[in-house]
């Protein structure tokens, strides 16, 4: 039969559960940064592989059919828009970025579709985000 | 970066059905069981609206 008090230092938080101050803030900045990592942290196996695959085939998918990625400077308030978007999917944009990737301009209907693949990546990203923060302040189980 | 990948326009809605909707089954709902059944109804939503688009195009092109 499992100790409750050992339960408490071993599982992360579950619903009803005190919340981890420390995991609320480390889960959602380690799941912007690598998508599906915060539950990953948190011991959600299946669901953080699940989040991981989706949003990074998602990103890289839209790469793959020549989308655009949106920079700070975009000065267009539809740019700044979609690098909100964009700026989600996290270590995603910053390698993308770093690479030189996603630069090129978007000259057909389907590479149009990449662009907006990349900025929903990066939304569910932040959606993913708040679930990993919620796990962890023992809102969701 | 040159493209790689040439997808149709019906391939890439699914894909993005498939993946919107694990997402979204998953953060939106808290039992396991839950999560997988409003993942597929998000899922029928996207592919729906897609075939919904489609026709209705269909008829304003008429």
């Amino acid at each position: 039969m499992a100790n409750p008090s050992t339960d408490k230092k071993t599982l992360p938080a579950a619903a009803g559960q005190p919340a981890n101050s420390t995991m609320a803030v480390v889960a959602p900045a380690i799941g912007w940064l690598v998508p599906g990592a915060g539950h990953l942290i948190q011991k959600r196996w299946i669901r953080g592989l699940l989040l991981l695959a989706s949003i990074v085939a998602m990103f890289a998918i839209g790469l793959a059919i020549n989308g655009h990625i949106y920079r700070p400077n975009g000065g267009d308030i539809l740019d700044i828009l979609g690098f909100v978007g964009d700026i989600g999917a996290g270590g995603l944009y910053i390698f993308s970025q770093a690479m030189g990737y996603g630069q090129s301009p978007v000259s057909h209907a389907v590479a149009d579709y990449g662009t907006k693949f990349m900025i929903v990546a990066g939304l569910l990203n932040f959606i993913s985000v708040a679930d990993a923060y919620h796990i962890a302040m023992g809102k969701k189980p | 970066m040159n493209q790689s990948l040439a997808l149709s326009h019906f391939t890439a809605a699914l894909l993005f059905a498939l993946f919107a909707s694990v997402v979204f089954g998953i953060t939106q709902r808290n039992t396991p069981r839950d999560m997988f059944r409003y993942g597929l109804y998000c899922f029928a939503m996207f592919v729906g609206g897609v075939f919904a688009a489609g026709w209705l195009m269909w008829l304003l092109r008429r």
